[in-house]
C-alpha cells in the first residue's frame, strides 16, 4: 500500500474540524430543511424561532374525544362555541449516534492522490455531525465513549475522538448502549465478518433504532486492478493469501463484493436501515448529501 | 584483429561466449517473476480463492529474446568490434613516415587532413608501428615514436603560408637517407613544387609509398590591382575544371570599428580556365578601409591577399596663401577644398617646409602667389617624383609677377597681369558658365551644373602649348583649368579661386567630383625593386597558412628588394611590412603566379581524405544492450503489475523515456525566453536594474524600484509594472526607460557585446542611473573599491562629458522642486550631462536654455535604492536617517525618483519657457 500523506487529517483534530467544517458550509442548515419535516415524532428544536410566534405555542385545534380537559384552553375558548385546545412545541430532541469504522482496513488508499477511507469516514461522520448539531440534534458514538449530547463542543470532542486507530484489521460495528428510538449512522467499509454487522443491526432493530449504512470503498478495491503473482496482505498484516496469476481472481473477488453488498442491502431492509455506497474518488460533498438526505427521508418514516 | 562479415573483433575469442545463450534462455525460462507484496483491504474477500492453474506466470517468450539480446550485444560488444576494418590495406609492419607537404595549399582541407592522418595513426597503432612525421615546409629530422604519443601532438600541426622549396627538400632527402627501411605516407596538398620527383624517388628506395590527396582544387588570389577607380582582383585555380563561381569578399574595419565585409563580387571561371578576373567597385571611403580580400569559402593563406597603400586614404597637404580672417570659416580659403576633401583623403596642414617631408601625395596652394626659393625647390623635387601640385588663383596670384613674362616652373601657364572680372557691377557682360570637358581632359564626362558661374579668372597668355595644358575652359574659350605634367608629376591650376568669391564653382558637387578626379591620378603606384633597393622593411604582421593575421612579434626585418622578389619561406613570411610610414603587403601569390597542380606517376596508389575511418562500434553494441536492458525493466515492472502505481515504476519509466529523448536546443528555448521576456518586459511601463550577481543587491534594487514604482502610482499617472532584473550579456535593454545599476566591487565586467548593447541603448535616449552606493566619499576617484569599479565598468560606455547636477537643471524641477537628491547617504555631487558649453543665462531667465533630449547617465553614490525599497507588504525595508528627519530624508529621495522617471519620459518638457512664469511666481523671485 502507499503511505498515507503526511498531513494526513486524522492527525490533528482542528484540522479534521476545520475540513469538516468547511464540508458542512457547503450545505445549507438542517434547519433550513424544517418546513419538510412535518409535525412528525422525531422533532429536533425546529420551529421555535418562527416569527410571530409564541415560544412555546404551536397551535390551537379543536378538541376532540380523549383530550384531557385540563388541556382546554380557556381563553380561546370562551371567544366561542368551540372548545380549543392549545398545542404546544413538541420540543424532544434526536439522538444520533455514530459509528465510524477505526479499524486497520480503513487505513488504505491505492493512489496518493486519494484519501484513505478512513479520512473520508471521518470527514463525512464529523460534517453530518455538524448539520445535526446545529438543527439542533444531539450527536455521539455509539458505544460507552461518548453518549449524545448537543452543543459546539460535542463536535470537538468527536473530532478528537475520530482521531484515535485502532489496531485491529476489521472492527466490528459498536452496538451496545444504543439509544432506544434514537438515529445511527454506521460509516465503513464493511470488509470484516458480516455476522458482527448483522449482530448489531438486528441488535438496533430491536430497540427501534434506525439508521444509515454508508459503504465506503476504494476504487480499487472495486476494480481490482491486479496482475501478476502477487501476496495480498491486509492493513494489520493479520490476513495474507497468495496468488500466482492475480488477474485470474477479479472476477471471482468482484462477485463476491457484490454478494457482500447485496448481503448489506438485504440486511438493511430487513431492519428499516438505510443501505448507501460511496467511493473515496466520488466527492465527499455528494456522500454528504446523501447521508443528510438519507437520515431525512427515515425521520419521515 | 580477425574479420567476420566486414567487421573486425579485437578479441574474437569472447565470442564462444554466445554459446551460453541458451542455457541462459533455459534458466530465465525456469525461474518464475518474483510475487509482489501488496497491502490490499479486501483480501479478506480472497480467502479461500484457488488459482485455477497451479503454474505460475512464466516469463513470456518475447522479454526472454529480450534479455537474450541484450546479454548477446554486451558480449559482442566485449569482443571489440571494429567497422570498416583497413583489411584491404597492404599492411607492413616496419616503422611508419608520414609526410606532409604543409602548405597554405591544404589550409582549406586541414581539418580533413588531420581526420585522415588521425586515422593512420590508429591503425599503426593498432599494428604496433612507429611513426615519424615530416612536414615539408617545416623540415625537421624525423623521429620514430608510437603512434599514440603523435596522434596527442596532432592538433598542433598547422599549415605554412608559403610552399615547400628545393633548399628545403635537399635537407630532407639528406634526412631520410639516414633511415633505412620504412614505409611512406604523403599527405599532398595538390600542388608542385621543384624537387618532389627526386624526394619521391628517395622516399620509394626505402619502402612502399602511398598518396592521400583531396580531390579539390586549389584557389588561389593574385594581389588586388586599382584600375580606372576600381579595385581589380584575380583569382586563380590549380587546374582548369568546369565552369566555377567564386565569390571575392573585400574586408576591413566598417566606419563604426567593427570587422566586417566592406563589398564582394563574384566571378567565375569559363571551363577550363585557370584564371578568373573581376572588379569591385567600392566608394574611395570604404575602399581605404579594405585590409584584406577574400575567396569565400577558401581558408588558406593563397585565397587571401593583403591590402596596402594602394588601396589607402591619399595624403593631401593644405596650404593657404592667406592667414584666416578670425570667425569667417566660409570665407577661408581652404574651406571648400576641406569639405570636398575630408571624407576622402587625410589632410595636412602647415607650412610648405613642414609638409613636404611628409611627403604628401597632393599638395594644394590656394592664392599662394609667391615661394622662397628653398620651398620652390623642394616642391620641384617633389613634384618631379610624383607629387601633384594644386594650385588655386585668387587675387595675390593676380596682384603677382608670377609666371608674367617667363613661365614658373610651378605655374603650368603664364598668366596675364590683373585678371579679368566679368558680369560684375562695374563690367560689361555676364558671368561665364563652363563649356562642356573636352575628351582627353580628365574631367570628360562630368555633367556641369548650370548653376556654376564664374565672375572673375586670372587669363593665361597665349601660347603655342596653351591648347595642349588646357583640361577645363568657360564657354567664351577661355582656360578654367590648366595643366602641366613634369618629370613623374603634375602642376595644375585652378584659375579661380579656392572659395566662392571668383566663382560659384566650389559651391558645386562639380568641385568635388574635379578634384576626385585629379586626386585619383595620384594613387600611390606600386614602387619597383629599384626603389626599393637599399631599404629595410620590419614584419608588422604576417598571415599563417590558414591566411590570418597575427602579430609578427620580433620578426627580423627584411631588405626592400626581397620582400619583392624572394619567395615566401620562414624567412620572408607573407604578412604587411612597415617602413617609415610607407605599408607593402607581401602576399603568398604574386601578381605572376600560377598554380601547378601536381601529378603522380601511376604506380603510386593515390587516395582520397574520404576513406571511412575504422569506428570501433562497441560503445555502441553496450548502449544499446543497455538500451534493452532498460525495455526490460519497463517490461517486466508492466508484466508484474507494478507499473502504472508506484513511483518507482514511474521513476524507471521517465528514465528509460529521457534516454532516447533530445533535449531542446538551447538556441531555441534562449529564443523563446527571449521573448516571453519581450512580452513581460513591454506589457507595461517597467523599470529595471542590472543584476549585479550579488544576492542582497539584487534583491534590494528590487525592492528599491518597487518602492518607487509604488510612489509613482500613488503620486504621477505613471504607472509602472513590478520591476525587472535585466542581464546585460542576454536581455534587450531597448524596452527599459530607466536602468538602474548599482555598482559592486566584485561584479563582472560585461562583455564587449554587451557594452554594444550598452552603448546602442544610450545613443537610443535611453538612462543609466549608477549608483555607488558609497556616499560618494571618494568623489568617483579612485579611492574607495566602487568608485574604481564604476570607472572601469563605465570606461567603455560611450558617455558624454559630465558636470556635476547644475542648480538649474531640468531634473531639479520636472516634477517637484528639488536642490538636493538624497538617497540613504546625503552625497553631495549628482553628476549629469554637462551642459552645452555655449549655453549662457540670459537676464530675466531663471534657468539657462539647456541641451535638448534626456542626459545618458546620471551618477551619484546616494544608495537611491536603499532609500526607496519597501517590502511586498509596503513597508519600508531599510533605516533613512533618524527619526522625522530620516522620513523627511527618505521623502525626499522618493521625490527624486519621481523626478528622475519624470526626466525620462518627458525629456527638457519642464525647461520649456513657456512654464516660466509660472515657475518664477513659485519660487518666489
Amino acid at each position: 500500500m502507499n503511505a498515507p500523506a503526511a498531513s494526513q487529517l486524522s492527525d490533528r483534530p482542528d484540522a479534521l474540524r476545520a475540513e469538516a467544517e468547511t464540508e458542512a458550509a457547503r450545505l445549507p442548515a438542517l434547519l433550513a430543511r424544517a418546513d419538510h419535516l412535518a409535525g412528525a415524532v422525531l422533532l429536533g428544536d425546529h420551529g421555535r424561532r418562527r416569527a410571530g410566534l409564541g415560544d412555546d405555542f404551536w397551535q390551537y385545534r379543536p378538541a376532540q374525544m380523549g383530550d384531557s380537559r385540563r388541556l382546554i384552553d380557556h381563553r380561546r375558548s370562551a371567544r366561542g362555541d368551540q372548545e380549543f385546545v392549545r398545542e404546544r412545541e413538541w420540543q424532544i430532541a434526536q439522538s444520533v449516534m455514530l459509528w465510524v469504522d477505526q479499524g486497520a482496513s480503513m487505513r488504505f488508499a491505492s493512489t496518493p492522490d486519494l484519501p484513505t477511507k478512513a479520512d473520508r469516514a471521518r470527514l463525512l461522520g464529523l460534517a453530518c455531525a455538524i448539520l445535526l448539531v446545529r438543527g439542533g440534534e444531539r450527536v455521539g458514538l455509539t458505544g460507552t465513549s461518548l453518549p449524545p449530547r448537543r452543543g459546539t463542543a460535542q463536535i470537538l470532542r468527536l473530532a478528537e475522538m475520530f482521531t484515535t486507530d485502532t489496531h485491529t484489521d476489521y472492527a466490528p460495528p459498536e452496538h451496545r448502549a444504543m439509544i432506544p428510538s434514537a438515529r445511527a449512522v454506521f460509516i465503513s467499509d464493511f470488509m470484516g465478518d458480516v455476522e458482527e454487522v448483522k449482530l448489531a443491526l438486528t441488535k438496533a432493530a430491536d430497540r427501534g433504532v434506525r439508521g444509515v449504512l454508508l459503504h465506503l470503498l476504494d476504487p480499487s478495491e472495486e476494480s481490482f486492478p491486479f496482475r501478476g503473482r502477487t501476496i495480498f496482505q491486509s492493513m494489520g498484516g493479520s490476513l495474507t493469501h497468495e496468488t500466482l496469476k492475480a488477474g485470474e481472481l477479479k472476477g471471482r473477488y468482484l462477485s463476491r463484493l457484490a454478494d457482500r453488498k447485496a448481503e448489506l442491502s438485504a440486511l438493511c431492509a430487513l431492519t428499516g436501515w438505510q443501505y448507501g455506497m460511496h467511493r473515496t474518488d466520488a466527492s465527499a460533498q455528494s456522500a454528504l448529501l446523501w447521508l443528510y438526505r438519507a437520515l431525512d427521508t427515515g425521520s419521515l418514516k | 584483429m580477425t574479420v567476420l562479415g566486414g567487421i573486425g573483433f579485437t578479441a574474437p575469442w569472447l565470442l564462444l561466449a554466445l554459446l551460453a545463450l541458451p542455457i541462459l534462455w533455459l534458466i530465465l525460462r525456469a525461474v518464475p517473476p518474483a510475487p509482489i507484496r501488496r497491502r490490499f483491504p479486501g483480501v479478506a474477500l480472497l480467502l479461500g480463492l484457488r488459482d485455477d492453474e497451479a503454474v505460475s506466470d512464466r516469463t513470456p517468450w518475447w522479454l526472454l529474446l529480450l534479455r537474450v539480446l541484450a546479454v548477446g550485444l554486451i558480449i559482442l560488444g566485449l569482443a571489440g568490434p571494429v567497422l570498416n576494418p583497413d583489411a584491404d590495406q597492404a599492411r607492413g609492419d616496419g616503422p611508419l613516415l608520414i609526410v606532409l607537404d604543409g602548405s597554405w595549399a591544404g589550409a582549406t582541407r586541414w581539418p580533413e587532413q588531420t581526420d585522415a592522418i588521425d586515422a593512420q595513426l590508429s591503425r599503426a597503432s593498432r599494428a604496433g608501428r612507429t611513426v615519424a612525421f615530416l612536414s615539408l615546409t617545416r623540415p625537421q629530422a624525423p623521429v620514430f615514436q608510437t603512434a599514440d604519443s603523435w596522434r596527442s601532438r596532432l592538433p598542433g600541426l598547422q599549415p605554412a603560408p608559403w610552399q615547400p622549396d628545393a633548399a628545403r627538400i635537399a635537407q630532407m632527402r639528406s634526412f631520410i637517407a639516414e633511415i633505412d627501411g620504412f614505409d611512406t605516407l604523403w599527405f599532398s596538398d595538390g600542388l608542385d613544387y621543384p624537387g618532389r620527383e627526386a624526394l619521391l624517388a628517395g622516399f620509394e628506395a626505402r619502402g612502399t609509398v602511398e598518396v592521400y590527396q583531396t580531390a579539390a582544387n586549389v584557389l588561389a588570389m593574385r594581389p588586388a590591382g586599382f584600375e580606372d577607380g576600381e579595385v581589380t582582383l584575380t583569382a586563380v585555380r590549380a587546374t582548369g575544371g568546369p565552369e566555377r563561381e567564386v565569390t571575392v569578399q573585400a574586408l576591413g574595419l566598417d566606419p563604426a570599428g567593427n570587422a566586417g565585409v566592406l563589398g564582394s563580387t563574384t566571378t567565375i571561371f569559363e571551363p577550363g580556365e585557370t584564371t578568373a578576373e573581376t572588379s569591385l567597385d567600392l566608394p574611395a571611403e570604404l575602399r581605404a578601409r579594405v585590409t584584406r580580400f577574400e575567396l569565400q569559402g577558401q581558408r588558406s593563406a593563397g585565397a587571401t591577399t593583403l591590402a596596402d597603400d594602394a588601396l589607402r586614404r591619399r595624403e593631401v597637404a593644405l596650404i593657404a596663401g592667406s592667414a584666416n580672417r578670425e570667425g569667417l570659416p566660409l570665407l577661408s580659403p581652404m574651406h571648400y577644398v576641406e569639405k570636398a576633401l575630408v571624407p576622402t583623403a587625410d589632410l595636412i596642414r602647415g607650412d610648405l617646409g613642414d609638409v613636404l617631408p611628409a611627403n604628401p601625395d597632393v599638395i594644394i596652394l590656394a592664392d599662394v602667389a609667391t615661394l622662397s626659393d628653398a620651398e620652390a625647390e623642394g616642391l620641384s623635387t617633389w613634384i618631379d617624383a610624383g607629387g601633384l601640385l594644386v594650385r588655386f588663383a585668387g587675387p595675390r596670384v593676380a596682384a603677382s609677377d608670377v609666371s608674367r613674362t617667363d613661365e614658373d616652373p610651378l605655374m603650368p601657364v603664364r598668366l596675364r597681369a590683373g585678371g579679368r572680372t566679368v558680369g560684375g557691377a562695374m563690367s560689361w557682360g555676364e558671368p561665364k558658365a563652363l563649356a562642356p570637358f573636352r575628351d582627353g581632359s580628365p574631367f570628360f564626362g562630368l555633367s556641369i551644373p548650370e548653376d556654376v558661374q564664374v565672375t572673375s579668372q586670372v587669363m593665361a597668355q597665349p601660347d603655342p602649348t596653351l591648347a595642349d595644358r588646357v583640361i577645363a575652359e568657360l564657354t567664351d574659350g577661355t582656360p578654367l583649368v590648366t595643366r602641366k605634367a613634369q618629370e613623374q608629376g603634375q602642376i595644375i591650376l585652378f584659375h579661380v579661386t579656392a572659395t566662392a568669391e571668383w566663382s560659384t564653382l566650389p559651391l558645386s558637387g562639380l568641385f568635388v567630383q574635379m578634384l576626385e578626379r585629379l586626386a585619383i591620378s595620384s594613387a600611390t603606384t606600386r614602387p619597383d625593386v629599384t626603389a626599393l633597393e637599399g631599404t629595410t622593411w620590419t614584419p608588422q604582421q604576417v598571415m599563417d597558412g590558414f591566411g590570418r593575421l597575427r602579430d609578427a612579434g620580433n620578426l627580423p626585418g627584411v631588405p626592400g628588394a626581397d620582400l619583392l622578389s624572394a619567395p615566401p619561406g620562414p624567412d620572408m613570411q607573407p604578412g604587411i611590412y612597415v617602413s617609415g610610414d610607407r605599408q607593402l603587403a607581401r602576399n603568398v601569390i604574386t601578381a605572376e603566379d600560377a598554380l601547378t597542380p601536381v601529378s603522380w606517376p601511376e604506380r603510386i596508389p593515390v587516395r582520397g581524405f574520404a576513406v571511412p575511418p575504422e569506428q570501433p562500434i562497441a560503445g555502441w553494441l553496450l548502449s544499446l544492450s543497455i538500451a534493452l536492458l532498460l525495455v526490460d525493466v519497463i517490461a517486466s515492472l508492466a508484466l508484474s503489475g507494478r507499473l502504472g502505481g508506484g513511483k518507482a515504476a514511474r521513476a524507471a519509466l521517465v528514465l528509460a523515456l529521457m534516454v532516447p529523448l533530445n533535449v531542446p536546443s538551447p538556441a531555441q528555448a534562449q529564443a523563446d525566453d527571449a521573448d516571453l521576456f519581450a512580452l513581460e518586459a513591454t506589457a507595461e511601463l517597467t523599470l529595471a536594474y542590472v543584476m549585479t550577481g550579488n544576492r542582497d543587491i539584487d534583491e534590494m534594487s528590487r525592492a528599491g524600484l518597487r518602492g518607487l514604482s509604488n510612489t509613482l502610482i500613488f503620486r504621477t499617472s505613471v504607472e509602472p509594472a513590478e520591476p525587472m532584473g535585466v542581464d546585460l550579456e542576454i536581455d534587450e535593454l531597448a524596452f527599459f526607460p530607466i536602468i538602474y545599476w548599482p555598482i559592486t566591487p566584485d561584479q563582472p565586467r560585461p562583455s564587449s557585446e554587451a557594452y554594444a548593447k550598452l552603448n546602442a541603448y544610450l545613443r537610443s535616449g535611453g538612462l543609466i542611473l549608477f549608483d555607488t552606493r558609497d556616499a560618494d566619499v571618494a568623489r568617483f576617484g579612485q579611492g574607495s573599491p566602487n568608485g574604481r569599479k564604476l570607472q572601469d565598468l563605465a570606461a567603455p560606455l560611450d558617455v558624454p562629458p559630465l558636470e556635476p547636477l547644475p542648480a538649474d537643471h531640468v531634473l531639479t524641477r520636472t516634477f517637484y522642486l528639488l536642490q538636493d537628491f538624497p538617497g540613504r547617504h546625503t552625497g553631495r555631487d549628482v553628476w549629469v550631462e554637462a551642459a552645452p558649453p555655449d549655453a549662457e543665462q540670459i537676464d530675466g531667465m531663471p534657468f539657462r536654455n539647456l541641451n535638448d533630449g534626456v542626459t545618458p547617465v546620471v551618477i551619484g553614490g546616494n544608495d537611491w535604492a536603499s532609500a526607496w525599497a519597501v517590502s511586498n507588504t509596503g513597508a519600508p525595508m531599510v533605516p533613512v536617517g533618524r527619526g522625522f528627519a530620516g522620513e523627511r530624508q527618505r521623502e525626499l529621495a522618493f521625490r527624486f525618483g519621481v523626478n528622475l522617471i519624470m526626466h525620462v519620459l518627458t525629456g527638457n518638457y519642464k525647461s520649456d519657457q513657456v512654464h516660466v512664469p509660472a515657475l518664477l511666481d513659485r519660487l518666489g523671485q
